[in-house]
């Protein structure tokens, strides 16, 4: 038994990245960034607004959060309706008393099918990002590039048709992109996306088509991920986001502005019994009086030193 | 296939030669960050797939950039602080990709041994003589970029085939990291009769373990590390244990868990009477040099014993 040849051979084994995407860079070796106000963090807050129809439409994987059980699943079509229903309702009280502008990566399905949530969100300012079609519509490697293009086109349509306007900025569905997708969201005029996980501060992308910047839309205080998929307790949660909170801290007073990002998931975080921890941990971290709380574009305009 | 690996006799952890470090220490205490380089498009192993989606997998890919973009920063500090010295379970074609990073462990004096080329290609299915090319590379790779010649081994993604350990007694490393059986070295067995010794490792204390499979917090890992810590301390004083932590920046360089793994660092190098703070090199080297005979004479007689 042997492997072919090619298994031995490195076409991309020289200095920097395996493709042209973005150059190689050490956090620490950047030029540094100041917030408003000399605070050290900037605390940006996600809330995904998503809509899972309850037809799921099969690609090469199905998104997470996505339908489980055999068709008509009404158990997981209506635990996600609960968050977009009451879920979303619950934290939106936690951030208003706070003072917290957060911003939603939101399917543009919910602005055609949920004018009252939308005003909600436009009520209190919060910046949208595009999240897509829906769940169903998701972008992914080997996708016919014209049918990718028109799922951006639709988005932003239906967005901007709902909304007022078009979104700076882009979340892939499931955080998956085609080889095109890049490109295309720069084509489309999308200023940042929010898919990559590699950094704590932005960074520019090379699309081929112009430059785009990503966001460090991290995955790894969400509350899906450490409550639903690694099981973890409110305590548990709560304790990471501050010891988050105190090293980004630290290195925002030694090297500049740094971003403490939350992805909350209105359907996880917005349950009875977890409201309480969210909003516990953001009354700690707003009483620091170290924190700039930002929406993404606000962050751009500082870091970009517009 | 075999029914058993053959690469060692039952040994069991009692009354085994008694081990002294040097200085009279109890505990060989090394840490092991894993710094390696995952391609966004490798060529397909027919054994395992690197990415669960289709090409472009951007979410796990990027994942684990954020170790040499951020995470390893902080890691080096912080070892720095508690006069650490790491040893590096490299993806040797870190050595292209950011010599930057290697450049910085190496003035540092830190031990690098060889984690394959990628963690993206996988040994499975490889003939001996693509399984010695990737050992030669290593060693070259190595050699070239920091004047190190590599004594270690732990394959890339864990991925083996039955030539692997001869292979690396043939290729005059000193040790392997590839197999869990133990918290002592012990001898292993090899066709060539050359010298080579299992280094414990851990994958039970591996970060992504404790993270990406157990859902562990950074509070409960840097909590278990330590009780790790003293139970192989305690038993130290019988005879000398190995304590490793195996680690990945993209994991412990995170932000909520740099403050918990800080502790760890400050509770076991505070035990300065104990603890040898070392790398796997040195320990391989005093093992090979002071204990590895006579461990040879105890697992033998214990065979003859038996037979």
């Amino acid at each position: 038994m042997s492997l072919p040849e090619d298994y031995l051979k490195y076409p991309h084994r020289s200095h920097g990245m395996d493709h042209d995407l973005y150059p190689w860079s050490n956090l620490f070796n950047r030029p540094t960034v100041h917030w408003p106000g000399d605070k050290s963090v900037a605390l940006w807050i996600t809330v995904a607004l998503e809509y899972f129809p309850l037809t799921p439409n099969d690609g090469p994987f199905r998104a997470p959060g996505h339908m489980v059980t055999p068709y008509p699943d009404y158990r997981t079509y209506t635990t996600r309706d609960y968050g977009n229903r009451v879920g979303v309702f619950r934290i939106m009280k936690v951030l208003d008393t706070l003072g917290i502008k957060a911003s939603a990566p939101m399917s543009a399905k919910i602005a055609e099918r949920y004018p009252a949530l939308l005003k909600a969100v436009q009520d209190r300012d919060w910046e949208i990002i595009a999240h897509g079609v829906d769940m169903n519509h998701i972008h992914y490697g080997g996708m016919d590039e014209t049918v990718e293009a028109q799922q951006i086109d639709d988005t932003q349509v239906m967005l901007e048709k709902h909304t007022g306007a078009k979104p700076a900025g882009w979340f892939s569905p499931a955080r998956s992109e085609s080889e095109n997708t890049l490109r295309l969201l720069a084509e489309h005029g999308i200023d940042y996306v929010c898919d990559w996980v590699n950094d704590d501060m932005p960074y520019d992308m090379d699309t081929g088509a112009g430059s785009i910047t990503a966001m460090p839309h991290t995955m790894e205080l969400d509350d899906r991920q450490l409550m639903v998929t690694l099981g973890q307790n409110e305590e548990t949660y709560q304790e990471q986001i501050l010891a988050a909170f105190d090293l980004l801290r630290t290195e925002g007073k030694s090297h500049g502005g740094r971003i403490l990002h939350l992805s909350l998931t209105p359907y996880v975080i917005g349950q009875p019994f977890r409201i309480w921890a969210l909003k516990q941990v953001l009354e700690s971290i707003m009483a620091s009086n170290d924190v700039w709380s930002a929406t993404p574009s606000e962050i751009l305009k500082v870091w970009r030193g517009e | 296939m075999k029914y058993d690996p053959g690469l060692y006799d039952y040994w069991p952890y009692q009354n085994r030669p008694k081990i002294v470090w040097p200085g009279g220490k109890k505990v060989a205490f090394w840490v092991a960050p894993n710094i390696e380089f995952y391609e966004l498009n490798p060529p397909a192993n027919p054994q395992r797939k690197s990415w669960p989606r289709p090409y472009p997998d951007i979410t796990p890919y990027s994942y684990r950039d954020h170790g040499n973009r951020v995470g390893h920063w902080r890691l080096m500090d912080m070892m720095d602080e508690f006069g650490v010295r790491g040893s590096i379970s490299l993806s040797v074609a870190m050595c292209q990709h950011h010599p930057e990073i290697i450049e910085a462990c190496a003035a540092r004096k830190w031990e690098f041994f060889s984690h394959g080329i990628y963690n993206t290609r996988y040994i499975y299915g490889m003939d001996r003589d693509q399984e010695q090319a990737i050992l030669t590379d290593s060693i070259k790779t190595v050699e070239a970029a920091t004047g190190q010649r590599i004594r270690g081994y732990l394959a890339p993604a864990l991925t083996h085939t039955e030539d692997t350990i001869d292979l690396l007694a043939e290729n005059d490393f000193w040790y392997s990291c590839d197999l869990f059986q133990d918290d002592q070295p012990q001898p292993l067995k090899t066709k060539s009769g050359k010298k080579l010794i299992s280094m414990p490792y851990s994958l039970e204390v591996n970060d992504h373990y404790a993270f990406n499979v157990y859902g562990q917090s950074a509070r409960q890992y840097a909590d278990l590390l330590k009780r790790q810590f003293d139970t192989l301390l305690e038993e130290g004083a019988e005879s000398g244990t190995v304590m490793c932590i195996p680690l990945h920046a993209y994991l412990i360089g995170r932000a909520h868990r740099m403050g918990p793994f800080r502790e760890v660092l400050d509770y076991i190098t505070g035990h300065k009477d104990d603890v040898w703070v070392t790398t796997a090199v040195e320990i391989a080297d005093f093992y090979l040099n002071h204990c590895y005979d006579e461990a040879l004479k105890s697992i033998e007689a214990l065979q003859k014993e038996a037979s």
